[in-house]
């Protein structure tokens, strides 16, 4: 996957990537012209020694030195001036860049489906939004800084030299193409050395993150000492890379040295020659002598520029490969036009939902060709509470994911009050939905912002009120800060217990037409569980509600149970009409019966 | 600077290779000081028609053939260049190397200790750790004195050498020169030093704003769910442009800040070198100063100004090094156990005694209250009770996980106390009710303990659990990375493989602590019946919350509130009026519950 090793450079990326920062096609001209002018001055830098000595001090006369004095200062204080504004040019382009990929990265992400979510590993893609766009960003506009200096300061060198003498720059030039050479060479074995060390530190960081998390496995099985010894091999890898990496750039500056005093030996001696024979002047072999050392630096920073945008490219293949992704599921143009799109809704031409719900002949296969449902049919009227019940790998999760639309049947249609909901967009029925998860997400927050998640125009009243209906207002309360309390990062100072009756309540205050229940079967203890229990009575009361049930009051109360196995309905009815067939269903119940009831004897 | 003596000691072994580092870093800034000296001779003196000073220089020229033969020959004078050129970048090269190498080690040998550290603080400290923090110190932190070591050190001494060096010589040359080339070198360090000193303030902020952005986009990543369900994307873009605008905004004030520096600094250190320009012209032109030492101060100058402005920054972060280095002492400062005291092994055979045992995580309030009993070599004994009530504490002391503040545990009559904490965990095999899977392959996850178990143990071991058949369905079969993209296991999968991995060690005693919770009634039967069939007379102590798990125990203990409230038999149990009793009577409810729907019909 990792493409930096790659040599040659993909233009369609970099054109690609042209389309983003058409916006910033001026602010990059200027940094580029600037640059050439800090080049420039950075190239006749030796010139102004040159004219010292020829003018003032062969001359031995002091005359027009205020002048020279003056354009000095004039000519630096500009010099300088330009090193702030190239940096201010050069951070402006940066963060605006950074800025813009990242915007457009997350716009993307969030309307791309879940079962893009399904393939991608969310450290992945926070990777690809984070790091990947920051090194795009630096490499580019710090690359065009240090490109535009470097080629102009060579080009000036060259001529400034062939404009004193031809023979002598000729000769100063000659260590040029093995610096070249060199450079190239080295640059690119550092930055694979490099990434080598990269990778084997991240080794690490996982290695002290399983010493810690691991901590209690260790103790038990004795593990000290054979951690210890593949802990240490690692490090010993590290060791080793890095030393590696020092070597290789300790080796690289040795060789740009010796080459450079080749470069200046050759201009003194020759120099000398032509000196002696005053065809150059003094000051002409100083400026010289200071060329021939002036070229290492542009030649460094090139070989620098061109292997870093290798290695960007990676980066900016994957970050791409995100902005470009066609979502599966999009709305047709047609609904667009009529309905609006996710980020501008025409809310006022959506029509109101009631909550009939039809799956005709619906099937449906992940992308691997892994056949989930076939020919499912199944019809609910609005205000029904339907029970899904199977094991895991059953289905039962895909026909919510179905109805929900975060999949679409791959064959079949699904009818809401009658209408295909492919002719309605997709936030149709996310907007009347009332979802609550296996597993509570809450964000950070304030519990309030939390619950006003589910319906952004909430007051605080209805609040309040959804907290009431779903038993967790006193809980709120009794808390130091009230509706105030911040949920930490992953909700981490609430119990379970709390976080998912706030997740009921943020459903709640939306007032959903649907309502989809993945229930919690995690450990909560019984005193919440209660308070859950009644807290989904209410939520579902005259609601269509598709709950993938787990306790079994729950099952019991529901209007119709769904038994699925394999992505059929194997049974299907009324609790009771279920457990006197004595099958599938009863022995899931029973099983579950007594498991329950052991729990509820043991946490008291 | 009691902070740096954790470093020396790290060092140990290392010091000379340091040492010799630093002297290659001066030898190489002499070398570079040579060059130019060479340059403005030649000019000066052999091109030129000045006398030499030095009597040293003069020999030198005399041993090279003389003035006149040298002028005819400037070549010999460019292959001594080439050659002070070849030392330098020797000198460059051995310093680079040298100090690499002693960084790279002692580097080696903190981590390592660290990681050992780490993994023998005592089982307490992991549950209250943070562990984020942990990972910081253990990785940034070090990274952080790793630079110091490396690089910072050597270049700031390297760059005081330098600057005290050029500036003597330039003193000799000629004071008043020397003087007017050093005018501005005060304020260059004193700026950058105070600029770095107060900008950490606006590196923090940066930081910060990446961090909630970061927060931000993998609390929506991870929630994608809930965004799309609430159809709440346009309210989620909005949230992450703020952020990522305010780090947008945050990170430029700093490039401002950054751009003022370099413009500032700049200016002054091209102020210094035009000084040195417009003295030494004047200066030449009055014939003060030779025209060699003009173009001498000239390279000179250069090698002032550059270092001293980079001296200021680099000291500033060089004080970082002595922060982390402290975090990194408040984590060795943690007391480690003594995993080997007596260095006894005795075989161990499974005889198990508690006697009036007592025991709390915190003083006054005990966990485990007057707990007696016994258990024979070979027995099973289950333990059930509430959520709270001791269970796995008594399972902690026993693997000396916890030590017990009063009276007395025996294994095979021998004191527990007694036993090494190593030799007593080897022969309890504990498996964890939330275990934890390590970055291997499932085959060496399995077979953790000891690497060289052959594979047909693995597979047996993995039959035993039940997990065997689920491995092979994965692609990779028992290759298959643990945590790699796309594979996870389930609570229960995970369950079998701590399973596995503990019965393949065949240890006397064995624990099972809840470790059936997340397996299905009938993979649990069947995961017993192996065991069973399999049980080469291990003491098994099971701690379960179900019935049928518990019953066919030899010996049954119920403990409530940190007490054994009940113990005996399946068949006493149930006699008696009591929770295992009310626990038990469910299961006639089911019967019961049957019944009715039997009459229903």
């Amino acid at each position: 996957m990792d493409k930096a090793d790659n040599n040659k450079i993909n233009f369609s990326i970099w054109k690609n990537f042209y389309e983003l920062i058409k916006s910033q096609k001026n602010q990059f001209l200027l940094l580029f012209i600037i640059m050439i002018v800090v080049g420039f001055i950075d190239a006749i830098y030796p010139l102004f020694s040159k004219y010292a000595i020829d003018n003032f001090i062969s001359k031995n006369t002091l005359e027009g030195l205020d002048k020279f004095v003056l354009i000095f200062f004039l000519i630096f204080i500009f010099q300088a001036f330009n090193a702030f504004i190239f940096i201010l040019l050069a951070g402006k382009i940066e963060t605006n860049m950074s800025y813009n990929i990242r915007k457009r990265g997350f716009e993307k992400l969030q309307i791309l489906p879940l079962s893009y979510y399904d393939q991608k590993a969310v450290g992945w893609l926070m990777a690809r939004l984070t790091s990947d766009i920051n090194r795009i960003s630096e490499t580019i506009s710090w690359g065009i800084v240090d490109f535009a200096w470097g080629i102009t300061m060579m080009l000036a060198i060259v001529i400034a030299m062939v404009r004193l003498n031809f023979k002598l720059a000729l000769i100063t030039l000659s260590v040029v193409p093995p610096l070249a050479i060199a450079s190239f060479y080295f640059q690119r074995k550092i930055l694979k050395s490099q990434r080598q060390v990269r990778k084997i530190n991240s080794q690490i960081t996982a290695s002290f993150n399983e010493d810690i998390q691991g901590a209690m496995t260790t103790k038990t099985l004795t593990r000290e000492e054979l951690n210890l010894k593949e802990f240490s091999s690692l490090t010993e890898n590290m060791k080793k890379a890095s030393i590696r990496t020092t070597i290789i750039s300790s080796l690289y500056i040795p060789i740009v040295i010796v080459l450079g005093s080749i470069g200046t030996s050759l201009t003194l001696h020759f120099g000398g020659v032509k000196l002696a024979a005053q065809s150059i002047s003094y000051g002409t072999l100083v400026a010289f002598i200071s060329y021939s050392a002036q070229f290492f630096e542009p030649i460094r920073q090139l070989a620098i520029i061109l292997t870093e945008v290798q290695s960007a490219q990676a980066s900016a293949e994957r970050v791409f490969s995100l902005v470009n992704e066609v979502p599966d599921i999009v709305d047709r143009e047609d609904v667009v036009e009529k309905y609006g799109n996710l980020l501008n809704p025409k809310k006022e031409s959506w029509p109101e939902m009631k909550g009939k719900v039809e799956f005709r002949n619906v099937s449906f296969a992940y992308k691997d060709g892994e056949r989930v449902l076939e020919n499912f049919n199944l019809k609910v009227n609005p205000g029904e509470t339907i029970a899904l019940v199977g094991e895991t790998g059953s289905g039962k999760s895909t026909i919510v994911n179905l109805l929900c639309r975060f999949y679409e049947p791959t064959e079949g249609e699904i009818l809401i009050d009658g209408i295909n909901y492919k002719d309605l967009p997709q936030n149709w029925i996310h907007e009347n939905l009332g979802y609550v998860l296996q597993t509570p997400h809450l964000f950070s927050g304030t519990i309030k912002d939390n619950i006003r998640y589910g319906n952004l125009d909430a007051t605080d009243e209805d609040i309040i009120e959804a907290c009431k209906l779903v038993n967790c207002h006193d809980l709120i309360m009794n808390m130091e800060k009230g509706y105030d309390t911040l949920v930490a990062q992953g909700g981490d100072l609430l119990s379970t217990g709390e976080k998912q009756l706030i997740s009921f309540a943020r459903a709640l205050v939306r007032k959903p037409k649907l309502f989809v229940l993945d229930e919690a079967t995690s450990s909560v203890d019984t005193e919440t569980e209660k308070i859950i229990q009644s807290a989904i009575e209410k939520v579902l009361e005259g609601r269509t509600s598709f709950i993938i049930a787990h306790r079994l009051s729950t099952i019991r109360n529901a209007d119709r149970i769904l038994v699925i196995k394999d992505g059929k309905i194997v049974e299907e009815g009324k609790h009771k009409d279920l457990l006197m067939k004595k099958g599938y269903y009863y022995r899931l119940y029973t099983n579950q019966f007594a498991v329950e009831k052991a729990k509820e004897i043991l946490s008291n | 600077m009691k902070e740096l003596k954790t470093i020396l000691k790290f060092m140990e072994g290392k010091k000379i290779m340091y040492l010799f580092s630093m002297v290659f870093v001066i030898l190489s800034q002499l070398a570079t000081i040579v060059a130019p000296l060479i340059i403005t001779i030649t000019l000066d003196s052999i091109i030129g028609d000045k006398l030499v000073q030095s009597d040293l220089v003069k020999k030198i020229i005399d041993a090279l053939g003389g003035r006149l033969f040298l002028r005819d020959n400037i070549w010999i004078v460019g292959i001594i260049i080439v050659l002070v050129a070849i030392l330098r970048g020797s000198f460059l090269f051995l310093k680079g190397f040298l100090s690499s190498k002693s960084a790279e080690n002692t580097i080696k040998s903190i981590r390592d200790a660290l990681y050992d550290h780490i993994q023998k603080l005592p089982y307490e400290y992991h549950v209250r750790a943070e562990t984020g923090d942990l990972i910081q110190r253990c990785t940034s932190d070090i990274e952080t004195i790793k630079r110091f070591l490396a690089v910072q050190f050597v270049e700031v001494a390297g760059s005081i050498f330098i600057i005290l060096f050029v500036a003597i010589t330039m003193l000799k040359l000629s004071t008043k020169f020397a003087l007017v080339s050093m005018a501005t070198l005060p304020i260059i360090f004193t700026f950058a030093f105070i600029f770095f000193s107060r900008v950490k303030k606006v590196f923090k902020e940066v930081d910060e704003a990446d961090g909630s952005l970061s927060t931000v986009l993998q609390e929506n990543l991870t929630g994608i769910r809930v965004v799309k369900a609430f159809a709440r994307q346009k309210f989620e873009i909005e949230k992450f442009d703020e952020k990522n605008k305010d780090f947008r905004d945050k990170t430029y004030n700093l490039m401002k800040l950054l751009a003022i520096y370099w413009g500032f600094s700049d200016f002054i250190c091209f102020t210094q070198i035009g000084l040195v320009l417009i003295f030494g012209s004047i200066w030449a032109v009055k014939g003060d100063i030779s025209l060699g030492t003009f173009v001498a101060f000239v390279s000179y100058v250069n090698m002032l100004v550059w270092p001293t402005r980079q001296l200021g920054r680099t000291l500033t972060d060089m004080g970082k090094a002595v922060i982390s280095t402290r975090r990194i002492n408040e984590i060795f400062n943690e007391p480690i156990e003594v995993l080997e005291e007596n260095h006894q092994k005795p075989k161990i055979k499974g005889n198990i005694s508690f006697e009036n045992v007592y025991f709390g995580y915190k003083k006054d309030r005990p966990v485990l209250k007057n707990i007696t009993f016994s258990i024979k070599a070979g027995e099973t004994v289950a333990i059930i009770g509430p959520t709270g009530s001791g269970k796995s504490s008594l399972i902690h002391l026993l693997a000396r996980l916890y030590d017990y503040d009063r009276g007395s545990i025996k294994i095979d009559g021998i004191e527990l106390k007694d036993i090494d904490r190593l030799w007593i965990r080897k022969n309890v095999g504990i498996v964890l009710q939330e275990p934890y899977l390590f970055a291997k392959t499932i085959k060496d996850n399995i077979r953790l303990f000891n690497p060289k178990i052959e594979d047909k143990k693995v597979y047996e071991s993995a039959n035993i659990a039940n997990i065997h058949k689920d491995i092979l369905s994965l692609e990779k079969g028992y290759d298959t990375l643990v945590g790699e993209r796309g594979v996870s296991l389930s609570g229960g999968q995970k369950q079998r493989m701590a399973i596995a991995r503990t019965i393949i060690i065949k240890s006397p005693i064995v624990v099972f602590d809840d470790s059936l919770s997340a397996v299905d009634t009938e993979t649990d039967i069947s995961i017993r019946k192996a065991l069973k069939e399999r049980r080469n007379k291990s003491t098994t102590i099971i701690i379960s919350h179900r019935i049928s798990t518990v019953a066919e125990a030899d010996k049954i203990i119920v403990l409530e509130k940190g007490e054994i409230t009940q113990m005996g038999t399946h068949e006493e149990l149930i006699k008696e009026e009591g929770l295992y009793k009310r626990i038990y009577e469910i299961q006639n409810t089911i019967d019961d519950f049957n019944d009715d729907l039997a009459l229903d019909a």
